[in-house]
């Protein structure tokens, strides 16, 4: 059995993200000791059918996370449409349908200050693009616990709202090139 | 950088919360899922400008603040006919089955402010079952009961209300059961009629009646594995003998003792009935 993942990786993305966590996944090595737990906003009421595309171009198990799901190393998992989805301390999701954060549910803001709160110093974030605030006081959350963040460059980004709000909260945050988060995830052990 | 602000709590600071509230109150939240609590925790603490310290304080000392922390604690969010191929199956997929009994027993287990209930009466109405059903409605939360009871929703909810009415293909308009006044929309007494609200905790509380039909849906959510076993348990044991297990659509039946006593009728909605 694989054993539960003692450090997390988050992604939080909206509007413009998908394509940048496409080649993520793609770039990721067969074994990582970290849970990779990606959020991407979308729309609860029409199905999509991200994790069997990223299934299949990636041949590796991409599913939602589950409630009470132990949360696994080597794993990736993405957030389900309508829920929010949080850290419980024993390393297991908690699912929770309580009012939307930053007009979004699942938000960045829950999913990030929830497994910052769990993981602390061994939580890692990467915050993409995306057309709202969502994300930001979740980044300054992760920050404030030890935690390392990451936030996609404006420059790159296809809609800088979100970087640009988080870059705005945040001080320790790196801001990274589209290349350097690729080759952080191709160089993940 | 941002400061933890004094609302913020550890997981050791709410675990002192749930020890004082087991201490001096009937409220039992130690099964509660932790990562949710603390969230709704801080959100009181944050509105009501309170540190750990002054928390505490009011919990022991204000008259009414223990009520007032579990209300506002409880997530009530919810709506009519949520998720409308669920109603849809129990329409086509469950419906048929009750059919079979002479008198058919509903226990909508965690209502909170009466949606799910009206949405059910509604469809047993419109399949001619209701006259032979009654429903009961129960929630942990007073405050949400009586808002239940009332049968009164805010137009500005009914626009989903009907969105999702009509993706279960239902047979009418929903405007053909309420009465639109102001603001607000009643629903009228042809749907409330074989209904009763009650104030249940399925945490601490026993079983009150024996049913053909519970839902308890978008509540098991917010218990550990451990509460969650208990909680099915006392609802298995509420079920007749085939009567019916509808969980929220992220909800299944994990534990496999009381899996094996159910056959699963919808996979996409975790619906099951018991069958020893
Ligand atoms: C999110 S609502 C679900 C409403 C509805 N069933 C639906 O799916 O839309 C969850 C409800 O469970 C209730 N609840 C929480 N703990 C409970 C307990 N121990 N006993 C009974 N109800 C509880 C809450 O007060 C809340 O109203």
């Amino acid at each position: 059995m694989t054993a539960v993942a003692k450090n997390i990786i988050l992604i939080g993305g909206s509007a413009g993200s998908y394509p940048i966590i496409i080649q993520i996944i793609e770039a990721l090595p067969v074994y990582f000791r970290a849970a990779i737990i990606v959020l991407i906003h979308r729309n609860a009421r029409y199905e999509t059918h991200m994790e069997e595309t990223l299934t299949k171009k990636s041949g590796r198990v991409i599913s939602q996370a589950n409630d009470k799901e132990p949360i696994l190393q080597n794993s990736i998992y993405f957030a389900t449409p309508g829920y929010h989805l949080l850290v419980e301390p024993g390393y297991t999701f908690a699912l929770d349908s309580s009012e939307p954060v930053a007009f979004s549910r699942p938000s960045i803001d829950v999913l990030f200050e929830s497994a910052a709160d769990v993981y602390q110093k061994d939580c890692t974030a990467f915050l993409l693009s995306g057309a709202n605030k969502d994300g930001a006081n979740g980044i300054s959350h992760i920050d404030q616990m030890g935690g390392q963040t990451f936030i996609q460059s404006p420059d790159e980004a296809l809609i800088t709202t979100m970087p640009l709000s988080a870059i705005e909260q945040s001080e320790t945050s790196t801001i990274y090139s589209n290349q350097e988060i690729i080759s952080y995830f191709r160089n993940l052990t | 950088m941002a400061k933890l602000t004094n609302a913020y709590i550890t997981f050791q600071e709410l675990d002192e919360i749930i020890l004082l509230l087991n201490n001096i109150s009937d409220y039992d939240l130690s099964g509660y899922s932790k990562s949710s609590l603390k969230r709704r925790v801080q959100r009181i603490m944050a509105l009501e400008k309170m540190d750990i310290v002054d928390l505490k304080n009011a919990i022991t000392n204000i008259e009414g603040f223990q009520t007032f922390l579990m209300n506002e604690i409880t997530v009530n969010v919810t709506e009519m006919f949520r998720d409308p191929d669920y109603y849809t199956a129990l329409r086509t997929e469950v419906f048929p089955y009750l059919e079979t009994f002479p008198r058919i027993k509903l226990w909508s287990a965690g209502c909170s402010t009466g949606e799910e209930v009206y949405s059910l009466a509604i469809l047993l109405s419109e399949a001619n079952l209701y006259d032979r059903s009654f429903i009961y409605g129960t929630d942990i939360n007073g405050q949400v009961i009586e808002t239940a009871k009332k049968a009164i929703y805010p137009l500005k909810n009914i626009k989903l209300y009907t969105e999702n009415y009509i993706a279960t293909t239902g047979a009418n308009s929903l405007s053909t059961y309420y009465t639109a006044m102001y603001d607000a929309a009643i629903f009228n007494q042809q749907i409330r009629k074989n209904i009763l609200f009650s104030q249940h905790n399925l945490a601490t509380d026993s079983i009150f009646n024996e049913f053909q039909f519970i839902s308890c849906r978008n509540v098991l959510i917010y218990f550990d594995p451990e509460l969650q076993k208990k909680v099915l348990n006392l609802l298995y044991n509420s079920l007749s003998e085939f009567g019916f297990l509808c969980l929220g659509s992220k909800e299944k039946l994990l534990y496999s003792d009381l899996r094996a006593k159910f056959k699963l009728v919808n996979r996409d909605f975790n619906i099951y009935q018991k069958i020893k």
